[in-house]
Parts: C-alpha cells; structure tokens; sequence
C-alpha cells in the first residue's frame, strides 16, 4: 500500500532482477528443449536433422539410463535417511546442556563449509585409498583384509561421502527448529507424566516435522546434482556403477559430444527435479502468508 | 500558513471503500483532532494528507494550492509516527537534521537549527545518544523535533501517545498543547483515545467506517452529540443509552444520560433499581443499577458515597440534559 | 530459564557429545595434519599421528611451483564479484518486494526460487554453447556471470527476509523528510539492514567459492578457480596427499572461519526463511 509513485518505482527496481532471471531460464530452456529434438553432435556440425522425440527414445531406452536411474535414486534415498536420521539425533545431543557446546557445533558443521571436490578427494586417497588410507590401515590392524572403497562398493562410498557433506546442513537446521521448541510445554508434558519417549515422539517430533520437510526438500535439489563427487572420485564408474543421471548427461555432452541425447537426458532431469520442487514451493509459500 | 481542504475525497483499496467520499476543513492554527474506533479509516485520512497514500478520487489543498499529486516531501508537512519511526543507526542530533540535510542545508544551519530545537524539547543532552539508548518520552521528543526543524504548513500526529505508559501520556499531552500554543501551527493529530481528543483539540472530527460523524469543538460534542455514535464514543465513562418503553415516554427511539447528569437518591426519584456494582475513586463513586424495565444505568455521584451491592436507589436524569435520537440515530 | 541437570548425566553428555564431534571433524583435521607431513610419511603405514617431522614445505611448493595463487585469486575474484554483483541487482528487487508489495509479488519470489531449482545439467548444453560462441569459455566474467545468475534467487530471497522486519514507518519518515528513493535506499534502508547484507554476502561468498558444477565445466586454466585446481589431483600418477592437503587447507580454510562465524544465519538463508 503506498502511491502510484512508489508502486512505478518498485517495478522499476524489481525489474533488473526479474528480467534477469527470466533470461537465464527461458533461453537455455528453450535451447535444451530445441536441442533435444535434434541429431546433433559437435564433432559433425552443420549436420543438425530434426528428430522429434528420437533422442527421448534413445535415452530411454539405453539400459544406462535406467542404471542411472536407479543409482540416482539410491543416492539421494540412503543420503535422505542418513542425514535425517542422523540430523535428528545430532540435533538431540547438541541440544543437552554439555560443556564446551559452541566448540562441538564448530566441529560437527565443519564439513558443510568444505568444498565438494576437496571433500571427496580427502576421503578418496587419505581416508578410503585401498592400500595407504586410514581406514585400510584400521581394518588391517583389527585383523581384517581393507576392503578397495571406491571399486568395490562404490555407491556406497559415494553416499559415505556424500553424506558426511550434508549432515550438518540437516543437524544445523533441525537444531535450530529444535531451539524454538517450547520449554514449558516440555515441562508442562513432564509434570503430567510423560517419559523422555513419549514427549520426543508426541511433542519433538511433530515440532520438528515441519523443518524435517524443508531439510528433505532442499536436500533432495542439492542431491539430485551431485557432480563434482563422482567426477573426482570414481568417473561414474566402475562400468556404470556410480554413474547419476546428472553425470550420464554431462558425459553426453562434454565427452560424447551429443548435443542431441544430452539435451533430452536435460530435460528428464528437469521434470524429476520439478516433481521435487513442486512439493518444497508450496512449503516455502504456506509460510509467507502470516 | 497551514489551512488544509479535503474535496469529496475517497479512498478504496482494491475493492473495498475505506474512505467514500469526504469533505473537511481544518482552519491555519487550528488544531484538530481525528478520533474512533480502530479501523475508521482516521490513520488512512492522516497518510492520504501526508501524500504516503494516493487519493481515489477528490483533491486536496493545502495554503489553496492543489497537492492532491504532490510528493510527500514537496507538501511541507511534518509527521510524527506511532512508532516514532526514528533512525535507528544516527544519533539524535543526526536524526533531528535529517530532513534538513535532505533539503541541503549547510553543516552550521543545520546544527544551529538542531541545537534550537533540542533546547525547546529539553533534549540537549542526548544529542550524541542513539534511539536505542533513549526513553520512549525522550524518543516521542525526538520525533517531534524532526518534525519542527523543518517549519512544515502543519504537523500530522499518528497516534504519538499509544505507545507510552499512561502517566507519562499524560505529561507529553501537555507538552504536545504547550508546543500548540508556542509555534500556533495547524496540527492534525490522530487518536481512539476520546480523552485525548477532548483536551487537545479546537475541532475533533469523529470519524466512524470512513465517514465524518459529527466535527465541533470539544464541548460542542460533547453536550450536543449529532447521533447514538458520537454519544457513545465522546465522554467518559459512557453515557448510558436506553431504548424500549422509557424512550418512547420522552418521544424518542433512545434516550441517553451521561451517569455525571444523574441524581442519586436514596428515597426518591424518577426510576427505582438496585445496586450491583460500585467503584470507589475516592473523587467520585460510580454505582451500576439494574433498573427493571429500562437497562442496567451507570451514575456518577461526587465524593463517597456509603451504598452497598443489592440495597435499592432512586435515579433521576436532569431535565434538558437528556439526549433523544430517533430510529436512525440521529439527535432530535 | 536454563534447565538444570544432574553433573554426571551432563558429563556423560558431553563425552558423547565430543566424541561425536570430533569424529565428524577427523577427516578435516586429518587434512591439515596431512599437510604439515612430508609426502613419504602422508602415505606411510601405521600413520603418523603427532610424531613426524613437522614441516611447511608443501605450503612453499603448492605456492611457489604451481599456479596456486592463480587459481586462489580466480576463487576470489569470482566468488566476490559475483556476490557483489548480485547485491547491486538484488537490493533494489529485495526493497520493492518487502515494502511495496503487489498482488503478484509472492509469486514472483515463488518463482525465483524455482528457478534455483532448475538442475544445472538441464541447461548446461545452451550455456556451453553459448559460452562458447561469445567467447566466455574459460573466462572470469563467465563465471561472475553463471554464478551471479544461479545465486541471485538466493540474495534476493535472504535481504527479501531481513528487510521485511525493518518496520515500513521508518521509510516513509525517511520519504516525509524529503529523501528522494535513492537517498532513503543509501542513508536509511542500507545501514539499517548491515547485519541481513553482511550475512547474505557470506552465505553467498561460501555458495560460490564451493560451487563445482560451473566451474569445472566451464573452465580449463586460465579462469580455472580452486575447485577446478584441485580437482586436477584426481588424476591417478603419484601420490602427492602432503600436497593435496597444504592446498586443500589453504582452500577451506577462509571459508571455514566464514562459514563459522555465519552459521546462525545460514539456516535462515539456506531455508529461504522456513526455518528460523
């Protein structure tokens, strides 16, 4: 509410902004999908051929795909569980009134500042390598033969990897949703009664679950893109073990040089990712009307 | 000069009507006070004056120039907010000058002008503090010392007072009508608070939905009320408001008393009730009476007053003091 | 009030507690540790824990023999530049939404969001090209660019929240008091809002300094940023850990001690203000 004046005026200051934004997803949208409807490789150029819906065929019908598929999936599934679930006891414990809290918050956020590559390249060689890594000296020192990580179980090398970037993000937030929890409700629910249990799962728990949804959600975005972690770590491999469907479309792109293939493989991994953010808009526009 | 018109304005938000059609005048010097109930529309008035909202329709003059389309700023009106809406980041003198560095004024003009202001508010002291570190009086101070530096046509006051304690409410009325008196600039000043309105004002406009009420001086309203509305909302406590049988007696639809035009008698009187409550302020004693067949009726009887809950009272309205409305409303 | 507990149930808590912690931190530490070995005791079996010859050589090395300070300065200036400039287009849009709000408004941040949410993979054959064809492959300003662009829902979303609990009054005094929008914006708006502009450029500064779908995919050498710098220690020939973990340390940790000091505020912009 103000005059036409300031109404001109904020459209004019929004405007920069929106036009921006709108650019930067209208083109290349519009290109992705132009594209995905082509014969198109940069090594042979001037050879474009419209196709129609051949290279959806093609990606889809590549058994690649569906292992992509399916890796995708497991990915972001076990790293949800993992970071929520330990998310939720992490928050827990740090919440105790313990001596030298603030230093044990430092030290359980830390990996979330650390850059994706550096991360997965630390426990690639330091942690996870077969023959000098720490934890190949450890399974040799209690009597077991180390197990090679990242050719052997893969996927879950990756989700190990991956997860530990991602706890503290869901610790810190499902912390702080913890912080605002009423404390004279928890006392109220005390004198009448209710255990240590029953008060987490009648009253923490549905306090929680509201930030529980926007860890899963905003996770779920960031998960879906994992690169940098595959591409320094395993390459997608071995065969096609840790390959996403994020990676198996950079791999048509920048490697394959299907301009083609990678755009349609861009565009199904739009309409995953929409299906997702679908969901988390709503949640984030519910809290605006207060 | 600061003579301020308002020609047939309106104001809708989107589709509701805040203001339908408005016409008021508010004389140079005068100071006038806009008053009712929450959600009248007198704050939507006060910012449709500043220039912070565009009119609907309708013009408005100020010193007989058109500034219906005038920019805040070009007005020469001066504002102090409910929330006093100081800087929070600049100290008191800076918050003082503000307006002045807006219109370019030169460092020395400026702080002349902010040191002649902190004196006539008593603020030279806390000209280095920040808002934060100030009371919510001394903040009130500050804002209206934003508002003299600039000599505006006529200050506009939201609600000033609503956000301090009532004993101190009470000081800045007086400093408010003391400033009145001393620069005898037009003021426009909002409030819901009656008794406010009733000791500042020269004309109080009494505002209800968006529509004048009724506009006079103080005691015009109060002892000759133009409708029910304005009855019921100036004075205090309420004038007691009867309808049925009894007001039909006196040829009217309602009738109304205020309880201080009600003789209290314990043997005689025009209406016999009983006693339910009483409330001893010492000055004066306040009985409620169940009176059957007419309403539960508020009297005031000055002094102390020795009655108990549930002994029986004879009330007598003072003749030519009885307010009659008709089916509408509206005064007979 | 402060809950009060039992002194052995708080010292048992807190045990559990540090254990956890540092066992979540171990692989930083054991980063920084590893880079103060020579490369034989980095990789040597048992590891050396505290008894090995302490040494910053591979600091010198990483600093002096490879184009470490290159690649630093590309980090910078990319991840300042593209902050930087995405508070000179976000404040403006921050301050029509939050104190001129139309009916469209919550949508038009709906949607800016959502286009935070569009996967990189999606659009990354167009910018390629594009990139490409104006020559921005490789470049610093392609990737302020990028970075400006895929940050900016983010910027406009934090200041929209710590702008909206500036109370409107203040502005409209300014507006009163003759200060034209420019000036209110300058000498009242701004350093009201110092703490929501200092936290959104970190959580920014942090965003893009990270960031490693962009930058490796749109860099080779001369614009590459530290992500991209350490990436090339993937490769398989030799084993050079003491060096991979002087450089990673430089690269962590300003971002690191950003990270920590912002780590209030972070939730808040992390979550777009849902959880607070």
């Amino acid at each position: 509410m103000a005059t036409a004046q300031t109404r001109a005026a904020a459209r004019l200051m929004a405007a920069p902004a929106v036009l921006l934004l709108l650019a930067w997803m209208v083109i290349p949208l519009g290109m992705t999908l132009y594209f995905s409807t082509l014969r198109y490789n940069l090594l042979m150029p001037g050879m474009e051929v419209f196709v129609g819906f051949e290279n959806y065929e093609f990606f889809v019908t590549d058994p690649a795909f569906w292992i992509a598929f399916q890796n995708t999936l497991v990915m972001v599934g076990s790293i949800l569980v993992i970071t929520v679930g330990g998310g939720i006891l992490l928050a827990l414990l740090l919440d105790q009134p313990i001596w030298g809290q603030g230093v044990v918050r430092l030290m359980v956020i830390a990996p979330f500042f650390v850059m994706p590559v550096v991360s997965a390249l630390v426990w690639k060689n330091l942690l996870m390598h077969p023959v000098n890594g720490l934890f190949a000296w450890l399974a040799r020192s209690a009597g077991f033969t180390p197990i090679d990580w990242l050719s052997q179980v893969p996927l879950l090398s990756i989700i190990m990897i991956v997860s530990w970037q991602w706890l503290p993000f869901a610790t810190l937030i499902l912390l702080t949703a913890l912080q605002s929890l009423d404390r004279e409700q928890q006392e109220a629910a005390e004198m009448d009664g209710a255990g240590p249990g029953s008060r987490f799962w009648y009253l923490t728990l549905p306090h929680l679950s509201r930030a529980i949804t926007v860890v899963i959600l905003i996770q779920t975005i960031f998960l879906l893109s994992v690169f940098a972690e595959i591409l320094v770590t395993t390459g997608g491999g071995p065969g096609n073990a840790t390959t996403t469907i994020t990676y198996l479309v950079y791999v048509q792109a920048l490697l394959q040089f299907d301009v083609g293939g990678a755009s349609a493989g861009g565009v199904i991994a739009i309409i995953l990712a929409n299906i997702v953010a679908i969901f988390l808009i709503r949640s984030i526009g519910r809290n605006l009307d207060r | 000069m600061g003579k301020i018109e308002l020609r047939a304005v309106r104001k809708a938000f989107e589709a509701t009507e805040v203001i339908p059609d408005l016409d008021l005048d508010i004389e140079d010097g005068e100071f006038a006070v806009f008053v009712g109930p929450s959600g009248c529309g007198k704050s939507t008035l006060l910012r449709l004056i500043a220039g912070l909202e565009d009119v609907t329709s309708g013009r408005i003059d100020i010193d007989g120039r058109d500034m219906t389309r005038v920019a805040p700023a070009k007005r020469k009106l001066a504002m102090v907010f409910q929330s006093y809406a100081l800087y929070p980041h600049m100290t008191v003198r800076r918050n003082i000058g503000f307006p002045l560095k807006m219109a370019g004024l030169d460092r020395a003009a400026i702080d002349r002008k902010v040191e002649d202001a902190a004196r006539i508010l008593n603020l030279t002291p806390y000209l280095e503090r920040r808002p934060g570190e100030l009371s919510g009086g001394q903040r009130q101070r500050v804002a209206i010392g934003r508002a003299i530096v600039r000599e505006p046509a006529a200050f506009l006051f939201d609600e000033p007072l609503s956000n301090l304690d009532a004993a101190l409410r009470v000081n800045m009325r007086l400093e408010i009508s003391e400033l009145h008196q001393k620069l005898g600039t037009t003021m426009v000043y909002v409030t819901h608070d009656q008794v406010e309105a009733m000791t500042m004002a020269d004309k109080i406009v009494v505002l209800n939905a968006g529509r004048i009420e009724q506009v006079g001086s103080p005691i015009e309203l109060y002892s000759r009320p133009a409708n029910r509305f304005v009855a019921a909302f100036i004075g205090s406590p309420k004038m007691n408001l009867i309808d049925g049988r009894e007001a039909e007696r006196q040829g009217a639809a309602a009738i109304g008393v205020r309880p201080e035009h009600i003789r209290v008698s314990r043997d005689e009187g025009a209406w016999k009730g009983t006693v339910t409550v009483v409330e001893h302020l010492g000055s004066d004693t306040f009985l409620h009476v169940d009176v059957p067949g007419v309403t539960s009726i508020n009297a005031r009887t000055p002094g102390e007053y020795g009655i108990k809950p549930g002994e029986p009272v004879w009330l007598t309205p003072e003749e030519g003091r009885i307010h009659r409305f008709d089916r509408e409303g509206r005064a007979l | 009030m402060a809950r009060t507990v039992s002194a052995p149930r708080k010292t048992a808590m807190t045990i559990v507690a540090w254990l956890v912690g540092a066992l979540i931190f171990f692989p930083v530490f054991w980063t920084v540790l590893t880079s103060f070995k020579t490369e034989l005791e980095a990789i040597s079996t048992p590891p050396a824990l505290i008894d090995f010859a302490w040494t910053t050589e591979n600091y010198r090395v990483v600093n002096t023999r490879s184009n470490y300070p290159l690649h630093a300065m590309n980090s910078v200036v990319i991840a300042l530049g593209s902050t930087l400039l995405g508070l000179l287009i976000a404040i403006p849009a921050a301050w029509a939404f939050a104190f001129s709000p139309g009916r469209r408004t919550k949508d038009v941040l709906l949607w800016m969001l959502s286009t935070k949410m569009l996967p990189a993979v999606g659009v990354l054959v167009p910018i390629y090209l594009i990139f490409r064809d104006y020559g921005l492959l490789d470049t610093r300003t392609g990737l302020v660019i990028v970075l400006t662009m895929i940050n900016l829902p983010i910027i406009v979303w934090m200041l929209y929240t710590y702008f909206r609990e500036i109370p409107g009054d203040i502005l409209e005094a300014a507006r009163m008091d003759g200060a034209s929008l420019p000036k209110e914006v300058i000498y009242v708006l701004l350093p009201m809002a110092v703490p929501g502009i200092a936290s959104t450029m970190l959580l920014n500064i942090i965003l893009a300094w990270n960031e490693a779908f962009w930058t490796l995919n749109l860099t080779a050498a001369r614009a590459a940023p530290l992500t991209a710098f350490i990436a090339a220690y993937s490769s398989p020939e030799g084993l050079f850990w003491a060096k991979l973990s002087a450089a990673s340390t430089m690269a962590i940790a300003p971002i690191l001690i950003m990270g920590w000091f912002s780590q209030k505020q972070l939730v808040r912009g992390l979550t777009f203000g849902a959880v607070k």
